[in-house]
This record gives C-alpha cells, sequence and structure tokens, in this order.
C-alpha cells in the first residue's frame, strides 16, 4: 500500500495507465486555462513589459508605494495583536471563573463579538471616533482598523486562551491545589504559563487572520495599508492593475505563508518536545473559535498529550 | 426616534447579504469539494494543484480578491459573467470571489473528514474491486460529509460574516447600507446596534441548527 494514501493501492501497470490519461486530460483543462488567461490578459495590453517592469528596476514602486503600505498593514496588525492579547487573555480566564455572573457577563461580551463581521466594528469605531472624539482624519483610519480589530480579535482570542487553558493534563491544577495554593495562584503561576506556551501556534494563525483583515480598512475605509496602494500604482505606471494586483497578493501570501509555517513548526515542537506537556491548542482550531456558540473541548483539540491521530 | 429607518431599505440589504450567503455557498461547497478529491486523488499533479490553490488562496486577504474581480476583472478585463446591469455584474463577481477564497476552507474541512473515515472502509471498498472514484463517491465522500457538518457550519457562519466585504465594490448589502446610514443620521450607537442585530440573527440560528444537524447525522464510531 501506498504510505501517502489509504484510498488507493499502490500503481499496477492499468491503474498507471490510467493516471497518465488523467495526468494528460488535467494538464489539457490547465493549459486551455492558461491559455484563455494570457489570451485575455494580452488583449488588454496587460502583459506588456512596461507595465511589469517598475516592479523590478524602479525602487520608487517599492520605495513610495509597496513599502509604506506594508508597513501600515504590520503596524496596524502588531498593535491589535498588542491590545487584543491581554483583553483575550483577560475575558478568557473570566470565562472559567467560579462565578456564575462573571463567567455569564463575559460569555456575551465574547458571543456578541464574535458573531459580528469584523467591517461592521470597524465602520461603527470610524464614525465613533469622528463623533466622540477629536482624533484628527489622517490618524482616524488606523484607529479605527485597530479598534474593530481589537473588538473581534480579543473575543476569538479569549476563545484561544479558555481553550490552552482547558487543554493542560488535569493533574497540573490538582497539583498546585494539593500544595496549598489558591485560585488566583493556580491561575498566575501554574497555569497560565503554560497556556501561553500551549496557544502559541493559534496566536501566531491568528495574527495571520488579523493581516488579512487590515485590508478591510484599505478598501473601506481610507487606510493606506498594502491593498490601497494599487490604486495609486495604477495612476502613476500607466494602468497596469494587474501587475500591481499581483504584486500585492505574492505580498500578502509571502508574509502569511512565512506566519503559517512558523505556527507549523511551533506546534510540531510543542507536540512532540520533549519539555512540554503536550498541551497545544492547534494552528486549524482558530477557524472553529472565531465561530459564535463553539467551544473546543479538549477532546477537540487532540486532547492533553495529543491523542493526535486527526 | 426610530422615524428615520422608513427612509432605508434595510430588509432588502439583509436579503442581499442573504443571497449573497446562498449562492457562495452553494459553489464553494462544489468547488471546495472538487478541490478535496484532488487533494487526495492519486494523480500527482491533481494534488499538487489542489495543495497550490488552497495555500495560495488562502493567505491572501478576501478584502484583495473581492477588489480584484471588480478593478482587475471586470474593469481592466472586461468579464461581466453575462450580460446586465452594474449592480448584478457586481453581485455576481462577489459571489466569485467568495467562492474562490471560501473553497478553500471547505476543502481543508472535507479533507479532514475524510481522514476520520477508518481504513477498513476503504480496504474493503477496494478489495470488492471498486476504482478510486467509486470509492470516494460511493464509500468516502459520504461518510466524510457527515461528520464535517460542524466544521462546515463555521466556515457557512464565517461565510455569512464575510459578505459584507462586498461593500467594498458597491454590492448593496447589510454593509454598504450601514455605511451609508452612518454618514447621513446621528445615531451611529442605534444604527450600530441594528446591524449588529441583524448579523447575530444571521449567525447564532445557522450554528445552532447545523450544530444539532451534526449531532443527528455524525457517523458514531
Amino acid at each position: 500500500m501506498s504510505p501517502s494514501s489509504v484510498l488507493y493501492d499502490a500503481p499496477g501497470p492499468r491503474a498507471r495507465r490510467r493516471n497518465a490519461m488523467s495526468t494528460a486530460l488535467f494538464l489539457v483543462a490547465l493549459a486551455a486555462l492558461a491559455w484563455w488567461v494570457v489570451q485575455s490578459l494580452a488583449d488588454k495590453n496587460q502583459l506588456e513589459w512596461v507595465k511589469w517592469r517598475p516592479f523590478f528596476t524602479d525602487s520608487r514602486a517599492w520605495g513610495t508605494y509597496l513599502l509604506p503600505g506594508l508597513q501600515n498593514t504590520v503596524i496596524a496588525a502588531s498593535l491589535a495583536m498588542v491590545v487584543a492579547l491581554p483583553l483575550g487573555a483577560l475575558f478568557g480566564i473570566a470565562r472559567l471563573s467560579d462565578h456564575r455572573w462573571v463567567r455569564g457577563a463575559a460569555g456575551t461580551v465574547v458571543e456578541f463579538f464574535r458573531a459580528i463581521p469584523v467591517l461592521i466594528l470597524m465602520l461603527f469605531a470610524n464614525a465613533a471616533y469622528a463623533q466622540y472624539t477629536n482624533v484628527g482624519s489622517d490618524s482616524r483610519p488606523l484607529y479605527a482598523v485597530v479598534t474593530g480589530l481589537v473588538l473581534y480579535n480579543a473575543s476569538v482570542l479569549a476563545e484561544i486562551v479558555r481553550a490552552g487553558i482547558l487543554a493542560l493534563p488535569q493533574g497540573q491544577s490538582d497539583a498546585a491545589v494539593a500544595l496549598g495554593m489558591r485560585k488566583g495562584q493556580v491561575m498566575r503561576h501554574v497555569l497560565l504559563p503554560q497556556a501561553v506556551t500551549a496557544m502559541l501556534p493559534a496566536i501566531v494563525s491568528q495574527l495571520v487572520v488579523i493581516v488579512k483583515d487590515t485590508a478591510l480598512g484599505g478598501a473601506l475605509l481610507g487606510f493606506s495599508e498594502l491593498l490601497a496602494s494599487v490604486r495609486p500604482l495604477s495612476a502613476n505606471y500607466g494602468a497596469n492593475t494587474i501587475a500591481a494586483f499581483t504584486v500585492v497578493a505574492v505580498v500578502f501570501v509571502v508574509v502569511n505563508l512565512t506566519l503559517t509555517t512558523f505556527a507549523g513548526w511551533l506546534e510540531g515542537r510543542l507536540r512532540h518536545g520533549k519539555r512540554s506537556t503536550g498541551a497545544v491548542v492547534g494552528a486549524h482550531a482558530v477557524e472553529d473559535l472565531a465561530t459564535p456558540g463553539e467551544h473546543l473541548g479538549p477532546d477537540e483539540l487532540g486532547g492533553a498529550g495529543g491523542a493526535s491521530g486527526r | 426616534m426610530f422615524d428615520f429607518l422608513n427612509r432605508y431599505d434595510l430588509l432588502g440589504a439583509f436579503w442581499v447579504t442573504v443571497q449573497l450567503t446562498f449562492y457562495s455557498a452553494i459553489g464553494a461547497l462544489v468547488w471546495g469539494t472538487v478541490l478535496a478529491a484532488m487533494r487526495v486523488s492519486p494523480v500527482p499533479l491533481m494534488r499538487g494543484f489542489g495543495t497550490a490553490y488552497v495555500n495560495t488562496v488562502r493567505n491572501i486577504p478576501l478584502t484583495v480578491i473581492i477588489v480584484f474581480t471588480s478593478l482587475g476583472l471586470f474593469q481592466t478585463l472586461g468579464v461581466t459573467l453575462g450580460a446586465g446591469s452594474f449592480k448584478t455584474i457586481d453581485f455576481r463577481l462577489a459571489v466569485l470571489g467568495l467562492i474562490t477564497y471560501t473553497s478553500a476552507f471547505v476543502c481543508e474541512a472535507l479533507r479532514s473528514g475524510i481522514n476520520t473515515v477508518p481504513i477498513g472502509q476503504t480496504e474493503a471498498a477496494r478489495a470488492l474491486g471498486l476504482t478510486f472514484p467509486q470509492v470516494l463517491t460511493l464509500i468516502v465522500l459520504p461518510q466524510a460529509f457527515r461528520s464535517v457538518v460542524g466544521p462546515l457550519a463555521n466556515v457557512l457562519i464565517a461565510l455569512t460574516k464575510n459578505t459584507t466585504v462586498a461593500a467594498a465594490i458597491g454590492v448593496a448589502e447589510a454593509a454598504a447600507l450601514m455605511r451609508e446610514m452612518i454618514e447621513n443620521e446621528a445615531q451611529l450607537l442605534l444604527i450600530s446596534a441594528i446591524f449588529a442585530f441583524g448579523f447575530i440573527c444571521l449567525t447564532l440560528p445557522t450554528g445552532l441548527i447545523l450544530g444539532w444537524v451534526s449531532k443527528k447525522v455524525s457517523v458514531r464510531r
């Protein structure tokens, strides 16, 4: 049996022929698609070297538009993460409180913000800053984007923190209680430090979500991040919209793939590391934790020590 | 206090949101299933294509994809996806963008479902002489779908929230109306509360109903 899949056997002569046929057909389909794309690009003169050259030879394309845009994206994303983390930790711990009203209040807030699109929160924040504060109109988009991202991501991070604490082996808090620690001490000295390690992969993957969501500010709030650099680029370099979009998309993919790979590496290290408890909130749990009404228990997280068949 | 609401078509805007969600969900389910089938297929080229598609699309912001469908596909290349007014073209382009993006997540959810199908099932199917397409469509996918209703529901809820991005290319859905209302009216808190409530009404029941369905249909092992 082929080790790569349980769905098919190691191919015999007939299967090899069939696979070769499928490969050929698929290649033809891909080639047809590629030909169509190239044709329609060439029809609209989007393949001319003049339109692509600025990204390779003109340092101004990067220095004036792309890099400052990327810088704003990174600033907004990191600000949002830095502010959202402590808030998320606070709410995540509050959701595990022994007092019902604390749990209930924190739960309501978290569910509320997880159920609302982040764009709605950004629009609200933008208008709120305009009406109730004297934040200048230059810096208002950044404030609005960061505020929207913080409100949404703090609630997602609260779930990540909660899941991280629940993923720890029960023995950890049992042992701490047996030593005579109080609730707060158990949380501060035993659970939280380990939970932070366990949820690092999930936090890094959430950073990918944040980076992607900053583009909303560029499209709808006039925040001059990476996506917003497409318009001035195509205005200055002869309507090279396709080239500009391609470069912007590639930059996003490179940044996010780096983060995703890092998250995966962290996760592997935590799952199989000698010095960890094996408790981990995986990078893939993030999508589920962002859903209102969804709570992941230790089972769904692969469990302490990792029943990691999935 | 609520008088000004009569001047806006609130239900109409949320209806567009629902339509966007509906068409994109169907498209993403179909295309995502095809992608998942490619990713587990015995043909290396298809596997490579599926992997490359998912890893690329998941890492591009949805906003970039949607704005590209309008600025790039429509305005630069003249792709309209059929005749119609600007309004219907924008709508179709937004659906195309949402399908492109969401299908990557559907594919990943489905693939994790395929992994939960016990080896014995596929071994038995192969012992009966079924070919790979038969194993996949008759044995594996039906069981995989039943075990991923929960994750797919999460993708659907994320999709519902993501339809707001269509406001970036002028589709008259809920977020676009909210933007317009905030600009013209003074009651910021009231307007925001209405739209927040609208989205809670769309997302929470979806989660509850599909959560119930997923318990009903999941294969007990």
